[in-house]
């Protein structure tokens, strides 16, 4: 049976109106709700059906950050994984912190804890870097299915159909492998109550950057971060002959 | 180990492309085998604010046609070409180590290809073998280490400096104009072809893709869009309909994908696709936060929508407060 890591990544909650923060250094997340990564959660939940399906026989949540991140692996437990990892990244280095890094960390706590499929989801919302599991692969020279939106595993081979831009394509990767989710490949459960109460109990194992081994410097360095450019105020129309003519006059028609 | 491996060869590359001040970009093509990709031309505008060389990679197993027509686009230097049986489906474990190998080879300062999914599965592995942070989506390049992209679906932009010596990025297409023809690049060989298959570990198997004769979403000019207020699959006949009236391609919002009236690829969003054609007409579609990332840089916005408070009249030119399913056949019927 496979044994299955998990990343999972603690952002701005999705339906947050973010803000810039005037000095633009970055976006303001003090006091803002967070939640567990839309595209985790779906990785998450795949990773526990392998397990319900007797594919897995373990599933190890992962994460890198801050001491909060632990409140998503909580997620992650309460949603069936076994236990989890906490790699803590201080608020110095976290600010710089990037999908490569990550990378490096999941790719290492991949060979420790001796896993053959790590899922991750194709892009975090916030950051948008749609990197991690790719990097990931290439670090341990392992396949990579990417934006699955359809997994089957047997026989040490993960059939997985992937969302592409004319429509869908089908790979088979042979295990060890990264696979990330797209948001039609499964939809996510509820945490239960009796299983939150059921997760407090669930190990996470505190490890930090200098304990898997991997250099934290950064690689880029944040010049400025704006608002974009608003757009200007438009018009309501009465009707769909006068909608057809304003844009006739924009030469749209 | 394998990851120590990378990680020292990766060194060795660095400290090469350090000691030379020119730039070079490497491209990498993407193609069907017969006509180069739309985003590539774009890539290749964007490649122009870098300066430098501009040699572009086009690996396949039939690459002759995509060969001739890349030698002609303006601003191209070199074409590289490696054909093989091992490049079908362009799965990233075969290319990735070709890419390396090329860049490698030509010394290329930055290593380039415009925002796909093909190009998002394959630059970040490239990346991560070179041991440097990949820049996804570029939309501006202010100079050869500097470079825009958006954040938060759209919400928050990013100016950074890359520090690494390769700089490995993706471009979004709506961002630069397509390269037209008027180049004379050369033609030349990657490097050596063959072999990548051994232990890649993926097999492309097949493919089922959208066929339409509608103009392609990321570089229509018109693009009419449906969302959860279309109802049903056979509702969004309509939508096609009013969309082949005024030429422009179809897309929808995630909801209207999520409840099966298309298919996938057309979702327009932060997850999506972008878009940023001259006309965005949204029917029935609420303009949520990850919709809007997807499509409020087109020029002008037109929505239709029942309800007056939805938060696409926020960002629309002009806005029609009317039930859709009436407000649609009219358009249809009156718009010659």
């Amino acid at each position: 049976m496979a044994r299955v890591l998990v990343g999972v990544k603690r952002v701005i909650d999705y339906a947050v109106k973010i803000r810039v923060k005037p000095d633009k250094s970055g976006v303001v997340t003090d006091g803002v709700k967070h939640g567990l990564n839309p595209f985790d959660e779906i990785a998450v939940e795949e990773a526990v059906r392998l397990k319900e399906k007797k594919i897995a026989s373990e599933v190890i949540a992962v994460s890198c950050g801050l001491p909060q991140a632990q409140e998503s692996l909580r997620t992650a437990l309460a949603m069936g994984a076994d236990r989890a990892v906490h790699v803590e990244v201080p608020q110095a280095q976290y600010d710089t912190l990037l999908p490569l890094h990550v990378s490096k960390i999941l790719a290492k706590v991949a060979v420790d804890e001796k896993v053959d499929i790590v899922v991750v989801g194709k892009q975090a919302i916030d950051d948008d870097s749609n990197q991690t599991a790719q990097m990931t692969a290439a670090l341990l020279g392992w396949p990579q299915a990417t934006f699955a939106s359809e997994v089957t595993v047997s026989d040490g081979n993960v059939l997985v159909k992937r969302e592409v831009d004319g429509g869908l394509e089908t790979v088979r990767v042979k295990l060890p492998a990264v696979i990330s989710a797209d948001l039609r490949l499964n939809e996510p459960r509820y945490a239960t109550l009796p299983n939150i109460m059921k997760a407090k109990k669930k190990p996470i194992k505190k490890l930090s950057a200098a304990d898997v081994g991997v250099d934290l410097a950064p690689r880029q360095q944040v010049l400025s971060v704006e608002d974009p450019p608003t757009r200007q105020a438009g018009s309501i129309v009465p009707d769909v002959d006068t909608l057809i003519t304003k844009l006739k006059e924009k030469g749209h028609l | 180990m394998i990851l120590s491996n990378i990680l020292r060869y990766s060194k060795n590359i660095g400290s090469k492309v350090n000691g030379h001040r020119l730039q070079s970009t490497l491209i990498v093509a993407e193609h069907d085998n017969e006509k180069l990709a739309a985003v590539t031309r774009n890539a290749l505008t964007a490649a122009k604010k870098l300066g430098g060389e501009v040699s572009v990679l086009v690996a396949g197993t039939k690459i002759g046609s995509v060969v001739e027509e890349v030698t002609k686009v303006s601003g191209v230097t070199k074409v590289l070409k490696a054909e093989g049986e091992e490049f079908k489906g362009f799965l990233p474990e075969i290319l990735a180590p070709l890419v390396l190998a090329t860049q490698k080879r030509i010394n290329a300062t930055h290593v380039l290809a415009g925002s796909s999914a093909q190009s998002k599965s394959l630059l970040p592995r490239v990346a991560a073998l070179l041991d440097v942070s990949p820049v996804t989506d570029v939309i501006d390049i202010k100079s050869p280490d500097t470079f825009v992209r958006t954040i938060y679906a759209g919400n928050a932009i990013l100016t950074l400096k890359s520090l690494d010596a390769v700089k490995v990025l993706t471009v979004r297409s709506t961002s630069f104009e397509a390269a037209a023809d008027g180049g004379s690049g050369s033609v030349e060989d990657a490097v050596p072809v063959g072999s990548y298959e051994k232990g890649s570990g993926s097999e492309w198997i097949s493919q089922e893709l959208t066929k339409n004769d509608r103009p392609d979403l990321a570089s229509a000019k018109i693009v009419v869009s449906g969302g959860r207020g279309v109802k049903s699959a056979e509702n969004f006949k309509m939508i096609y309909d009013l969309a082949d009236k005024m030429g422009a391609g179809v897309g929808a919002s995630r909801a209207a994908v999520d409840a099966g009236f298309v298919p996938n690829d057309m979702q327009i969003g932060q997850t999506g696709k972008i878009v940023a054609p001259e006309l965005y007409l949204a029917i029935g579609i609420s303009g949520a936060i990850q919709h809007l990332a997807g499509m409020k840089d087109s020029k002008t916005i037109a929505a239709i929508n029942k309800d007056p408070d939805a938060p696409i009249f926020q960002v629309a030119d002009y806005g029609l407060v009317a039930d859709l399913f009436k407000a649609v056949p009219e358009m249809i019927e009156k718009i010659k």
